[in-house]
């Protein structure tokens, strides 16, 4: 018995060891890690249970037969725990075939997906691989596509988490496409459907893969990606902390741990973070920070569309998405990228179960050919059919602008919101008063005091909350020292929330 | 006494003076711009008027809205602080004329020692010593290099009407002199509306002693001991005590006498105070008599137990002063900070902003020491272009010298700004210095310690070792928490935490085990072979900005700011990142490649938010390292910004009259 064991260990020993040293070394000096170590970091300390470490590959043709059969097949999957929760993971081992897509190597995934999806708990992928292993043709094929498929089943079941350690072309960013959220790490991890060479044959392009799917890319001008960081151990180190924020699947409701602030904790500093110029803007991170639970913020696409502000914080130890206008760039304004990224965290904050507090100031959508032609409407109507078909609790405050239309996308009260405060300082109208006055008194408009005598009325009588809280469109109106009081207690008031839709297959989202 | 006085001031200040009024049963009213329209001073206040939009020159200087406010309020007397109009004579006489009663000095006082020259003929009248110079006005550059040939260089270039440094400048060569000469010129006529001049000899090594005097109507005139304000940067203070620590009891006498003979040859008749350079050798002249209460009189106060605003208060309501020269009895010692909006690492540019976080220390007693704050801001407030960049006054009072530097050393480390650049971790770098703790100073102290500007220094010694604990305890009670979240699995071990870690700090690392006292975690530290063993007691929380607690059973104050998967600590004058690793990740993490950051080289950026006032040069031109290339100016004060390197201009971004924010590219270079 006693040699039958030792044989486990030494099979273990040879499966673990992926491609070997000389790889290993390789992937290091790269400044990369292996696939094994990146899922130590990401799990809790000897949480790891492999599966499937001793799958080989089946095929034989191009001498596929011929050479090493290296356990493992490029991927490494199983599950484990972060902070004692549990999580399925896969991670690509680039140093065996490159990290290829096999008809095995997918089935280890398929098997992972399945299962994660069964015990209703999140998926994380690690992808620094090569694509799919062309030796096997059209196998490969099958496989990418029996994991996309997955990859949609799980989609707002449990959360679907992609890292992007390395390269990841072709049929491998599909994948991660499909999931909830992708971060990569910068220099070493790009991603893009073709690569720099078929640019090049196809398009005459001359572009490098950095320039052409890089991090800075994904997380600036695509969008693809959600955040990046500067090395793997820093990248898996933040997606602990996001783990912890992120419910197990749509039914179990947010995690929850002992808070160490005061719900009813006053900030005066509020009082005056809403300069007295309208035209001047103000930090919006600034509220966020100090409203929810020691300042601890995870932002979600902090570089893409920054005009609006999205990520996960805590109120009373239990996660909440924040949503918020950025009136520090663009001066807040809801554009298509805007839109596009606010309804997309929404959609997912509504599938999971997470409560959503939105602040608002807002002056409007962004006029011009560019945004009208790039199909504003469509873009925009993701945000209004996002917030208005969400049943999780909604809590916004209005801080200063809510104008025309971006007003109603932005969680009113008519489009579903469960509580609606406004600051003193709110503006809710139509537009701002002198573009109202320009078309009401059009007739005025040779006369620059008559002009601002009805400037000043009509900047009286709509640039305040009042108008708006008297029909009930706003709860209260509420002083900004108090705003983390009011948001936590309106929070634990709705936290049985039920809200009731009609059946139906699914909605259909103007996508 | 009077039932109402109007303060004719801002900022701290005005809140200090307000204070004081107060505790008298006097009422108080606040003038305010456009800019300060929810100050504190404003909230303070019995009552507060609008004087004007934000720029000084249309509302704190005018002094028609002033004498407007004291006549719709119904105030009997204005209280002018310092800067402003505290020693316009203009503005005594205004005062005069409408019955109301000016809080300081009497209108001819003002005149003899306001103006610089002609405080130095009655000085040598009243036989002060003073230093060799031309009293006369200056008529053009080439009649300035004449004087200074005379006099002898180095020389100084000085606005009459000025004071705390503005318009000050050192000449070393003719060429100095007439370069200067035309740039104190303009810098005196826009910061004082006065555009007077003059040159006098520049003592070398010097230090900065001042005595504070006060009189009466009555012709009584007492000296409360000196100060000493050698540590300054641009002839601008930045750190001030009393006493001071090159005084012996003679030379304290034999100046306080002259300044009160000085004093008493204009029938001085508030609180002022006599300013000397003094030489190494405790030889002193006079350098000019500052007719007001000075920003520093807080350490004053401090060792005297005297407040010198009630002082001024009750001599303006024509009191006797309550106490003879005998009564006066130093106590201890005081040592005062002056916080600035200004970044010490960028060659101290002035900062604007929102102050995100403003949370001083708790004032009164520490320990044997006192803390005192003198403050006009509170959290949520605006530093603005608009006004003096001093955000507050940070004062300790102890038995010893060296107790009042631990105390404010410890202050320093407790005082959280965010929002805004500012000079505290210089300060608390200064606490630290040696030279500084040993008394040895001079005017050239920041120049000559600091010759290449300031960098935040990484802690060494037993501060790495205190905050390494402090990272780790931190980390250690985050873990806590990690393992009570929502929805574990049920497993025969609990989620397992390694005790075993990795402090990275700074550049370095260090090994560390926790263990648990019921008190809190005990850190185990081993660096460089040596093991430490520190208790850390706290009751910090996370979300909480400063760390209060003891390590290894000595008191430690420290800053603390999350960053991504650790922590930045300030304390004791050095700040460092903070990560604490398991060995696993720790041993990854040395995998990882180090990155270095993007070339900025190529540019001009704008150092700080402000106005484009010249550029001087244009697309093409060859530059030289050194050699100017425009001018920005924010906060009244204009900052040359130099080529680091030679190299040639590729293209303006900017243009005369732009006002930029932070980091905007002004020129790019080939």
């Amino acid at each position: 018995m006693r040699d039958i064991i030792d044989k486990l260990e030494e099979r273990r020993v040879q499966a673990r060891c992926g491609g070997g040293e000389q790889r290993i070394a390789a992937q290091h000096k790269r400044g990369k890690l292996t696939a094994r170590e990146r899922i130590e970091l990401l799990l809790d300390a000897g949480s790891f249970e492999e599966f499937d470490m001793f799958v080989q590959h089946r095929c034989t043709d191009f001498g596929m037969d011929k050479g090493d059969k290296i356990p493992g097949d490029g991927v490494v999957t199983g599950w484990g725990t972060v902070n004692g929760r549990t999580v399925f993971v896969f991670s690509k081992d680039f140093t065996v075939f490159g990290g290829s897509l096999s008809e095995t190597h997918a089935q280890k995934i398929t098997k992972i997906q399945d299962m994660a999806v069964k015990m209703r708990a999140p998926i994380v992928g690690i992808f620094d691989a090569g694509g799919a292993r062309i030796q096997e043709g059209v196998a490969a094929l099958g496989g990418y596509g029996e994991v996309f498929r997955r990859n949609v089943i799980a989609s707002g079941v449990i959360p679907q988490i992609s890292v992007i350690m390395g390269p990841c072309a072709g049929g491998d960013v599909y994948s991660p496409a499909m999931t909830d959220f992708i971060f990569m790490v910068r220099d070493t991890s790009y991603m893009f459907v073709t690569g720099p060479d078929v640019v090049k044959t196809v398009t005459n392009e001359t572009v490098t893969a950095e320039d052409l799917g890089g991090a800075r890319v994904h997380t600036t001008k695509s969008s693809v990606a959600d955040g990046a960081y500067e090395n793997d151990v820093e990248a898996l180190l933040q997606m602990r902390r996001l783990i912890d924020f992120l419910p197990a699947n749509n039914l179990d409701g947010v995690p929850e741990w002992p808070s160490h602030d005061v719900p009813n904790r006053v900030d005066m500093s509020l009082d005056t973070l809403i300069p007295d110029n309208p035209n001047k803007p103000y930090d919006i991170k600034e509220l966020i920070l100090k409203v929810v639970d020691e300042g601890d913020f995870f932002e979600i696409q902090a570089t893409y569309a920054a005009n609006i502000v999205t990520g996960f914080a805590r109120v009373e130890g239990r996660t909440v998405g924040i949503v918020a206008n950025q009136p520090m760039v663009l001066a807040g304004v809801l554009d298509a990228d805007a839109s596009r990224k606010a309804a997309r965290f929404v959609r997912f904050c509504d599938a999971f179960g997470i409560p959503i507090v939105t602040f608002v100031d807002v002056p409007g959508f962004l006029p011009g050919t560019a945004q009208e032609y790039g199909g504003l409407i469509k873009h925009g109507a993701k945000l209004l059919f996002a917030y208005s078909e969400a049943t999780v609790p909604l809590v916004t405050i209005i801080t200063r602008k809510a104008f025309g239309g971006a007003y109603d996308v932005m969680a009113s009260k008519h489009t579903g919101a469960d509580v609606n405060y406004a600051w003193p300082s709110a503006q809710i109208a139509v537009m701002g008063a002198k573009g109202a006055v320009e078309i009401i008194f059009r007739a005025d408009l040779g006369d620059p005091e008559k002009i601002a005598a009805r400037t000043k009325e009509y900047e009286d009588r709509f640039m305040s909350p009042f108008v708006a809280a008297e029909r009930g469109y706003i709860d209260d109106v509420i002083m900004p020292h108090s705003t983390r009081k009011r948001i936590a207690r309106a929070l634990a008031m709705l936290r049985h929330k039920e809200a009731e839709r009609p059946w139906r297959k699914h909605d259909n989202i103007p996508l | 006494m009077f039932t109402k006085i109007l303060i004719a001031n801002r900022g701290e200040i005005a809140c200090r003076v307000i204070k004081t009024a107060r505790r008298m049963g006097i009422r108080t009213v606040a003038v305010y711009s456009d800019a300060d329209r929810d100050a504190l001073h404003v909230e303070m206040a019995d009552e507060a008027v609008h004087i004007g939009p934000a720029p000084a020159a249309q509302s704190y200087l005018v002094i028609d809205r002033i004498v407007e406010a004291c006549r719709s309020t119904g105030a009997q007397a204005v209280h002018p602080g310092y800067g402003f109009l505290s020693e316009r004579e203009a503005f005594a006489d205004a005062l005069k004329a409408a019955g109301i009663v000016f809080i300081g000095p009497n209108p001819k006082a003002i005149a003899a020692m306001g103006d610089k020259i002609e405080s130095k003929k009655a000085a040598a009248a009243a036989n002060v010593s003073t230093v060799p110079g031309f009293l006369g006005v200056i008529e053009s550059p080439e009649h300035a290099v004449t004087i200074a040939d005379e006099i002898g260089y180095p020389v100084m270039i000085k606005a009459s009407a000025g004071g705390g440094g503005k318009g000050m400048r050192i000449a070393h060569s003719s060429a100095e002199v007439a370069e200067g000469f035309a740039r104190a010129k303009s810098e005196a006529a826009s910061s004082f509306g006065d555009d007077r001049v003059f040159v006098e000899k520049f003592i070398v090594d010097p230090r900065h002693i001042e005595i504070q005097v006060l009189g009466d109507k009555h012709g009584n005139v007492v000296y409360l001991g000196e100060r000493e304000c050698s540590i300054q940067r641009r002839n601008q203070k930045v750190i001030e005590e009393a006493p001071s620590p090159l005084l012996d009891e003679a030379t304290r006498r034999k100046m306080g006498e002259q300044a009160v003979a000085l004093a008493r040859a204009v029938n001085y008749d508030s609180a002022g105070t006599v300013e000397f350079v003094a030489g190494q050798d405790r030889s002193f002249y006079f350098l000019e008599m500052n007719t007001r209460l000075q920003v520093e009189h807080p350490v004053t106060e401090m060792i005297t137990g005297i407040d010198l605003v009630e002082e001024m208060i009750r001599v303006a309501a024509g009191e006797k002063l309550r106490f003879s020269q005998d009564d006066v009895k130093l106590n201890g010692w005081a040592v005062e900070s002056r916080i600035y909006a200004e970044d010490p690492t960028r060659n101290f540019l002035p900062s604007t902003g929102r102050l995100v976080a403003y949370r001083p220390p708790e004032e009164g007693a520490d320990g044997a020491a006192v803390i005192r704050n003198d403050t006009g801001v509170t959290e949520g407030g605006e530093i603005s272009i608009y006004y003096d960049p001093m955000i507050a006054k940070l004062v300790t009072h102890a038995p010893s010298r060296a107790e009042a530097i631990a105390a404010q050393a410890r202050a320093l480390d407790a005082f959280a700004i965010d929002g805004i650049r500012h000079n505290i971790p210089f300060l608390s770098a200064l606490m630290a210095h040696p030279r500084w703790q040993g008394g040895k100073l001079s005017t050239g102290f920041i120049a000559e310690e600091f010759p290449d500007g300031f960098a935040m220094p990484e802690p060494q010694g037993e501060a790495r070792l205190r905050m390494a604990a402090v990272a780790v305890a931190i980390d250690h009670l985050l873990n806590a928490r990690k393992r009570q979240i929502s929805g574990q699995m049920r497993e025969p071990d609990a989620v397992r935490f390694a005790s075993e870690r990795v402090v990275a700090i700074g550049g370095g690392a260090i090994d560390a085990t926790v263990s648990e006292l019921d008190e809190g975690p005990v850190i185990h530290l081993k660096d460089a072979g040596q093991e430490h063993v520190l208790p850390v007691i706290s009751s910090w929380r996370p979300g909480d900005r400063v760390w209060h607690g003891t390590v290894g059973g000595a008191r430690a104050t420290m800053q603390v700011r999350p960053i991504l998967n650790g922590v930045r600590l300030d304390h004791a004058g050095a700040s460092v990142e903070a990560r604490v690793y398991t060995a696993l990740e720790a041993r990854l993490m040395a995998l990882m490649p180090e990155k270095t950051s993007a070339d900025t080289g190529k540019h001009l950026l704008c150092p700080m938010p402000g106005l484009v006032k010249s550029i001087a040069v244009v697309e093409g031109q060859e530059v030289k390292a050194g050699e100017a290339l425009c001018i920005v100016e924010a906060m009244k004060m204009e900052n040359v910004l130099r080529a680091e390197r030679d190299a040639t201009v590729a293209k303006l971004l900017a243009k005369e009259g732009d006002s930029l924010p932070l980091d905007a590219v002004i020129m790019e270079f080939k």
